[in-house]
């Protein structure tokens, strides 16, 4: 579903502050993976996150999906394969919006915006079945600008944006970083839902290692721009936070430095 | 009084332009003092040379389009702060707006205008003495109501289509690019474009706005555009002040209501003694300064004075109001 190819990256090249971001990334998501990301501070998990979506461009190397070629592609048009939620709860929504507008704005992602209305009766029960699903009573306040609600609220609401058109390929940038634990859980709960009813195909980055040892199929660690641990099935299930930092120490020969890594829950 | 009525329901349109860019785009759209002389102009120069009016008035429209759409240009390929686009492209349409009236000042006081074709069919149908009939109790009579009415229902129909086009999948789109472009984006709508759309529709309303101004006054000039975005900004934001701006429809009315407001201050501005025509950019600034910064003020009182009542009440010994914890889970 998901193919990197050889991906690298340099910020600043030639420069004092030059610094090398991927170095030769090789990855592929099979239909229905859910693989979680882990790393210390300047890891490059950001950076990859932005090569796929195609906020960044790579400097070598191709980015795969779906079988098709979409390194060339911008943003916007590869944004017809993928759904993204984002760390900041601002950044997925607009603000001045109403909630059914902005998921009128998110149900086009896959579709041509012509000049019909965007919230026609069928879509806006469609929305508030949708809603629903999410347990937050937001199905009630379709017409409430998106700027009053809460960030778990938002954060919610982003990852139903992103998921409810079923994209080939969801990309979460630790996207519960930014909630107090009690509202990152219940995002993270929902994102275990989603998944799993939509069997969609994600990428999860995560600062908490419970988290990322907790999601998914499959973990990599990465470190200096490149993968330097992946745990899969059996191996994964019996992970723990302090074996994963073993690992890590094992195979850099130095402690694990994040300022925001979360150890465990 | 009627005709700053006339006049503000003329401007409307320029000042829905103004709010298209400006508040629905974020962006402060510069272009509008250059495209407002060029609807202007393109209008009175083919109505000169003999083309109907209605037409003259439709190809101004499409000449504000374009001018829209190279700022556009400007501020999404060429990369260049949106500021900077409109000033660019502001200065160079002043020498193209002469280059297309060949001179500073065409004159249409003999000439065929939308203006006079709608008056002569007015009075023609008798229009005029039935509703001096049913206002005759005020003891008012204006020269005509020709203008007032059609231009009434121009700018009705300006404020309709735009609130449904605001409504539409891609109208969403360009209200989710002024309010947050990354996130648009991640919804693959193009940015770029949606931009450059809008601001050819925000200029080619203030282009048939420009173009139904000269007729109505009964010349195009080269400077009648000077400070016309501060007037739009002036309409906007007078009117969100005193009509509000909670949903789409209600800030296209409000705007609508804030041009009015606007020439009526500036026509009672005037009455003042010592006040010349010259002043008026000056009155306009003023109007903008103070719908702005007053606001402001009122509000850092009226925390002054809550912060101090709260004082009091802790003084006095009494629980804080409101202080209640009203907790809600996510």
């Amino acid at each position: 579903m998901l193919e990197l190819k050889r991906i690298t990256k340099v910020f600043n090249e030639g420069t004092a502050d030059e610094k090398i971001a991927l170095r030769g990334i090789d990855l592929t998501l099979a239909p229905g993976d859910f693989v979680t990301v882990i790393g210390s501070n300047g890891a490059g998990k950001s950076t990859l996150m932005n090569i796929i979506s195609g906020r960044l461009s790579p400097d070598t190397g191709e980015v795969w999906i779906n079988g098709r070629n979409v390194t060339a592609l911008k943003e916007h048009a590869r944004a017809r394969y993928i759904g993204r939620v984002f760390q900041d709860p601002m950044a997925g929504t607009a603000p001045h919006m109403t909630i059914e507008e902005n998921l009128a704005l998110a149900y086009n992602r896959t579709k041509r915006r012509t000049l019909s209305l965007g919230v026609t009766k069928q879509k806006r029960e469609w929305f508030r079945e949708t809603l629903r699903t999410l347990h937050l009573g937001l199905e009630d306040r379709l017409a409430a600008k998106v700027g009053l609600l809460s960030g778990g609220e938002r954060q919610a609401l982003s990852l139903l944006m992103a998921t409810f058109t079923k994209p080939d390929l969801l990309l979460l940038d630790e996207h519960t970083a930014a909630l107090d634990p009690a509202r990152a859980e219940l995002v993270t709960e929902l994102t275990k839902q989603i998944v799993e009813q939509h069997r969609l195909t994600t990428l999860m980055v995560t600062h908490n290692m419970e988290q990322a040892i907790r999601l998914g199929n499959r973990l990599i660690m990465m470190d200096g721009g490149q993968i330097i641990f992946v745990a899969e099935g059996k191996e994964k299930e019996g992970l723990t936070v302090e074996r994963l930092l073993e690992a890590f120490q094992r195979i850099r020969g130095s402690q694990f430095a994040s300022d925001r890594a979360v150890l465990s829950s | 009084m009627f005709s700053s009525v006339e006049a503000g329901l003329i401007y409307a349109v320029m000042a829905l332009g103004v709010y298209l860019s400006f508040r629905i785009l974020d962006f402060p759209d510069l272009t509008v003092d250059g495209s407002f002389v060029t609807g202007a102009s393109v209008a009175a120069v083919l109505i000169v040379n003999g083309a109907n009016p209605f037409a003259a008035s439709a190809a101004a429209l499409l000449a504000g389009f374009a001018a829209g759409v190279l700022t556009g240009l400007l501020h999404t390929k060429g990369k260049i702060n949106p500021l900077l686009s409109g000033i660019l492209m502001m200065i160079a349409l002043y020498s193209i707006n002469l280059r297309i009236m060949g001179k500073s000042n065409v004159p249409l006081l003999q000439q065929e205008t939308v203006i006079t074709k709608i008056t002569a069919a007015w009075q023609q149908a008798g229009l005029d003495a039935a509703l001096n009939q049913l206002v005759s109790f005020t003891g008012f009579a204006p020269r005509t109501w020709a203008v007032l009415v059609s231009m009434a229902i121009v700018t009705l129909m300006v404020k309709g289509l735009l609130d449904w086009l605001l409504k539409t999948e891609v109208g969403i789109a360009l209200r989710a690019t002024g309010d947050n472009k990354p996130m648009v984006a991640s919804f693959s709508a193009n940015t770029d474009w949606l931009i450059v759309f809008g601001l050819g529709l925000s200029n080619a309303l203030v282009a048939f706005s420009g173009a139904l101004v000269a007729q109505y006054g009964g010349f195009s000039d080269v400077g009648m555009g000077i400070g016309m975005i501060v007037i739009g900004l002036a309409s906007v934001i007078i009117g969100e002040a005193l009509f509000g701006a909670r949903s789409v429809a209600r800030a296209t009315w409000a705007v609508i209501g804030g041009a009015i407001v606007y020439r009526l201050i500036l026509a009672l501005a005037l009455r003042v003694e010592f006040l010349e025509t010259g002043d008026v950019k000056l009155i306009t600034a003023l109007i903008v300064m103070l719908a702005l910064v007053v606001p402001n003020i009122l509000a850092t009182q009226k925390e002054r004075q809550r912060k101090k009542r709260r004082a009091r009440q802790l003084d006095r010994g009494e629980t804080v109001a409101g202080a209640k914890t009203n907790y809600k889970s996510v």
